[in-house]
């Protein structure tokens, strides 16, 4: 395959180092992508393939999380006609897309130009969306078992959990269900061995290493340790959702 | 004018096309399983192709309608009769005031959902830019819930110019269907992720047919009656999908996923069923085979090119004039594949 090596592409973050044109129309782009900024363990830097998922879909990935987020922000500004829907996951894009009106190389083409202007390795920070939450009791019964396998007190995990800001990395599951991580290291933990037929909506909880907020009453397999009061969809409402992808998020005890 | 429901069926539903474009907040696309037979059924009795009508899963509905309408019934045959008169499905029929549509039981080896369109539809508030229902969520159609006995439809407001004499007895030809049968064949294209499925996953995928299990609904359904073994453990993290794709969980059961599917999923996905042969999919209930086959992308675009010259059909047209249309798009096919067009960049 031919790699055409393409002045680098001075962007926030990631810059490409390879970019090998595709040989004929239908074949995939291939790009490399490195961290712009060289240091121990950061240059590791990744190769997003495109991968055709059915007719209609192209999935890019694997990128870091906040690359697909930068990346998904980057498609949103510049829409190509016979889009249907962008959706950045934890790591990846997926993109969908009226086959009869868009051709697969042209938002291919639009990618790699997306991609060519820039995806950022970490995210701008902006306000973060306070949720209030209870934490522990009945709003949060597994807080003191999480507690106990995390070998922390109470008070610590509730710490962990507020300390700092954290981001949403998708929405999925449920309309408005935000997975929100990455927690500290201190708070990870497998979901739980046998999941709730019934979590209460506003239910804060944890689980491989991120937090979510039901939105509704819903089955659950992660551990609640909160609850908060704060309306996470509302299909009546604008916006639905009160999170989106890539915003961040700090929760506070009420 | 309204549509009074004596009794639902085991499942009715308000829907139209759906939701395609919320996935990144987490909606689903929802609308009809079988979009093409709920198009169909619009086009026949004067809708636009989005408008809602009602989809009855499993026949055994009971609707009256107080006023002179027009309506059809395409999808699933479940031998509809008008005011105890067998009716043709498929057709738009103009049904006098007061009259009672029944539909029963299956009649023949295949199907699942009809769809009940009446000239005007079915005028459900919209909710994020669709009437359709999604029932996990409880949003959509009627209160997002399922429709029930006692439940009064309203109908919207018919086009100008609509007339009703013109309209009933059209007959949406048989040819220009998708191919509807016991057993569906459903055309597959490679998933993403066979590197930790194997290559022979599809094959296998493809091999057997298998039986839709009990645990089926509008977001999915359960494959049972063979398995495709993951050749390696692995952990995908959560990802985009939508309706068509084939999952494959650790047990090796795969699920396709349907109109009502989550938006993400952290399953391998072994193939993706294409979008015209969603329809065949949708006419299968619980207990009923369906089979895939491979096929590759120039196949699936052709394929949604001729569903949508059918859908190209307007009642006062005829079919000619779709026909001719179809040929067009077919021709420009050939050109697109580069092979006739020496100028292609």
């Amino acid at each position: 395959m031919y790699l055409g090596l393409y002045p680098s592409c001075y962007c926030v973050g990631w810059r490409i180092v390879a970019d090998a044109r595709p040989r004929t129309r239908r074949a995939a782009p291939r790009l490399i992508l490195r961290p712009y900024t060289r240091g121990v363990g950061l240059d590791k830097g990744f190769e997003p393939q495109f991968l055709p998922v059915g007719e209609t879909g192209l999935l890019v990935g694997p990128l870091d999380n906040a690359p697909a987020l930068s990346l998904a922000e980057r498609l949103s500004e510049r829409p190509i006609p016979g889009l249907v829907a962008c959706v950045p996951a934890a790591a990846s894009v997926l993109i969908r897309f009226d086959p009869l009106v868009v051709r697969r190389a042209e938002v291919y083409a639009w990618v790699r130009s997306a991609l060519l202007r820039g995806v950022g390795a970490t995210a701008a920070a902006t306000a973060p969306v306070i949720i209030r939450a209870r934490f522990g009791g009945a709003d949060g019964p597994d807080l003191q078992d999480v507690a106990d396998r995390l070998g922390l007190a109470a008070g610590a995990v509730i710490t962990a959990m507020c300390e700092q800001p954290l981001r949403v990395m998708l929405i999925g599951f449920t309309p408005g269900y935000p997975y929100i991580g990455p927690l500290p290291p201190a708070l990870h933990l497998p979901r739980r061995d046998t999941p709730r037929a019934e979590v209460p909506a506003g239910s804060v909880a944890i689980a491989a290493g991120m937090a979510g907020i039901y939105p509704a009453r819903l089955p659950g397999g992660w551990h609640v340790i909160g609850r908060t009061d704060a309306v996470l969809f509302d299909a009546g409402r604008r916006p639905p959702s009160l999170l989106r992808a890539g915003d961040w998020v700090r929760f506070e005890p009420a | 004018m309204r549509l009074h429901v004596l009794s639902p069926g085991p499942l009715a539903t308000v829907q139209d096309l759906g939701r395609p474009h919320l996935p990144h907040l987490g909606v689903p696309t929802s609308g009809g399983m079988d979009r093409f037979a709920l198009q169909a059924a619009n086009l026949l009795v004067g809708n636009g192709p989005s408008a809602a009508a009602m989809e009855i899963t499993g026949g055994g509905a009971l609707v009256e309608i107080d006023e002179v309408g027009v309506l059809a019934v395409t999808g699933a045959d479940f031998g509809q009769t008008l005011n105890g008169l067998d009716i043709p499905g498929w057709a738009s029929v103009l049904a006098p005031a007061g009259s009672t549509l029944a539909l029963g039981g299956r009649s023949q080896a295949w199907g699942a959902r009809a769809y009940l369109a009446v000239a005007g539809g079915v005028d459900a508030p919209m909710v994020l830019g669709a009437r359709s229902t999604y029932l996990p969520g409880g949003f959509g159609g009627i209160d997002g819930r399922p429709i029930r006995a006692g439940d009064v439809l309203p109908i919207g407001r018919r086009a100008p110019g609509f007339d009703a004499a013109r309209l009933a007895g059209s007959v949406w030809p048989a040819t220009a269907r998708p191919m509807y049968r016991p057993s569906a064949v459903a055309r597959v294209l490679p998933g993403p992720h066979l590197d930790c499925l194997g290559e022979a996953a599809l094959a296998r995928l493809c091999a057997e047919p298998w039986r839709v299990s009990l645990n089926s609904n509008r977001m999915g359904y359960r494959l049972e009656g063979g398995r495709v073994p993951h050749i390696r453990p692995c952990s995908l993290p959560s990802l985009g999908v939508f309706p068509g794709v084939v999952q494959v969980p650790p047990d090796g059961a795969p699920i396709v996923l349907m109109a009502d599917a989550q938006t993400t999923g952290g399953y391998p996905i072994a193939a993706v069923v294409i979008q015209a042969d969603l329809p065949l999919l949708a006419q299968a209930l619980p207990g009923d085979t369906v089979r895939f086959q491979p096929c590759v992308e120039d196949e699936a675009l052709d394929a949604l090119r001729v569903q949508q010259a059918w859908l190209a059909w307007r009642p006062d047209e005829g079919f000619e004039g779709c026909l001719s249309a179809l040929a067009g798009h077919l021709g420009s096919t050939e050109l697109e594949s580069g092979q006739k067009a020496p100028n292609t960049a």
